[in-house]
């Protein structure tokens, strides 16, 4: 079987990766919620989100964010990309309405001291312009056809 | 409309008294010290899986083809970002007065500061052992940092920083995730 892939010298510095758009739903911040088991109301009861969280509506939640991201991270890589750590910053709220955009670049590529390939990336979601979160994802890719980052284990695994 | 506290645990309600009601060196007492030890109330699941690929349209062949999961990590596993859905608690179960909540930690602390809002701020996940269908996770979670008293276009309150970390039923770290909230007070309008 041959899986589509990306090797680790296919990325460089400096690479910008394709936007994601998506038109986001109250399905998709509702069922973003539940399959995250996040049954609090501000995720699915637009009266509690105005009326007491103070925002114009239902807004994605966090753990749905990280799954988007992941979604953006892997579409790029092709599911040999391993995600080692993902940091991001919540600046404003995503509601429905909101074409949500995704972007990235690759700030740096490196290999570890147990030879396991790394590429860093800042990511942003915005909409209209303006950024609802930034993230910092650290992933890591096959050198070689028949490396796989998968296979790493213990010491030889540092995220 | 209720306070949107929740009531403190015994620990800190002691600590509170042992600190003449002092909230900060209440807070003091929980830094660096595993909390809320506690194993997840199911497996985790497939089906769970596909909802959350279903929800972000995520088509990557690894969580959704057996032969690819076979030949690149020897068999199904869950997406790394998954990794707080296996601990959310239901919202109901039989003989349960209240809804629990996950990362108690982060509402004992609106509570001991009166905060009745928060918001969730930066979010790291550092992802290890890949987790797989018909694993239960254990999880704990450490209270790392609680800010000096700050005021955002929210309001007013702290940031506190929030460490959950997971491992699988072998004792095998999965992963670390760490929070920063913001407990606030919403400004009265002027």
């Amino acid at each position: 079987m041959t899986i589509p892939r990306i090797l680790a010298d296919q990325v460089v510095e400096g690479q910008t990766l394709p936007a994601l758009s998506y038109e986001v739903t109250a399905t998709t911040v509702v069922l973003g919620a539940l399959a995250t088991r996040d049954w609090r109301p501000m995720h699915h009861d637009k009266d509690f989100a105005v009326n007491r969280n103070g925002t114009q509506d239902i807004f994605l939640n966090t753990p749905n964010q990280a799954a988007w991201f992941e979604r953006y991270l892997t579409d790029f890589t092709g599911p040999h990309g391993r995600l080692g750590r993902i940091t991001f910053r919540m600046k404003g709220s995503i509601f429905p309405g909101d074409t949500m955009v995704f972007s990235g670049d690759v700030t740096g590529t490196e290999t570890d001291d147990a030879g396991c390939a790394w590429a860093n990336l800042a990511l942003t979601l915005s909409v209209n312009g303006d950024t609802k979160t930034t993230a910092a994802a650290r992933v890591a890719l096959p050198t070689t056809i028949d490396d796989n980052p998968w296979h790493r284990r213990g010491d030889a695994w540092r995220p | 409309m209720s306070s949107g506290l929740t009531p403190l645990p015994e620990n800190l309600v002691l600590a509170l008294e042992q600190h003449q009601g002092d909230p900060v060196a209440a807070a003091a007492t929980m830094i660096d010290i595993p909390l809320y030890r506690s194993a997840g109330e199911f497996p985790v699941e497939q089906g769970y899986i596909w909802t959350s690929l279903s929800s972000t349209e995520n088509g990557n062949p690894l969580f959704w083809d057996p032969a690819v999961a076979n030949e690149l990590t020897d068999g199904p596993i869950a997406p790394p970002s998954m990794i707080s859905v296996w601990f959310r608690p239901h919202n109901w179960a039989p003989g349960r007065a209240e809804v629990a909540l996950p990362l108690q930690v982060h509402f004992d602390l609106k509570t001991l500061f009166g905060l009745p809002e928060a918001v969730m701020t930066d979010n790291t996940i550092t992802f290890h052992e890949p987790v797989r269908p018909g694993d239960l996770l254990t999880t704990h979670q450490v209270l790392r940092s609680v800010s000096e008293p700050k005021t955002t276009k929210l309001g007013s309150g702290r940031f506190w920083v929030i460490e959950v970390i997971y491992e699988n039923q072998r004792g095998d770290l999965v992963g670390v995730e760490s929070y920063t909230g913001f407990g606030y007070k919403r400004e009265a309008a002027s």
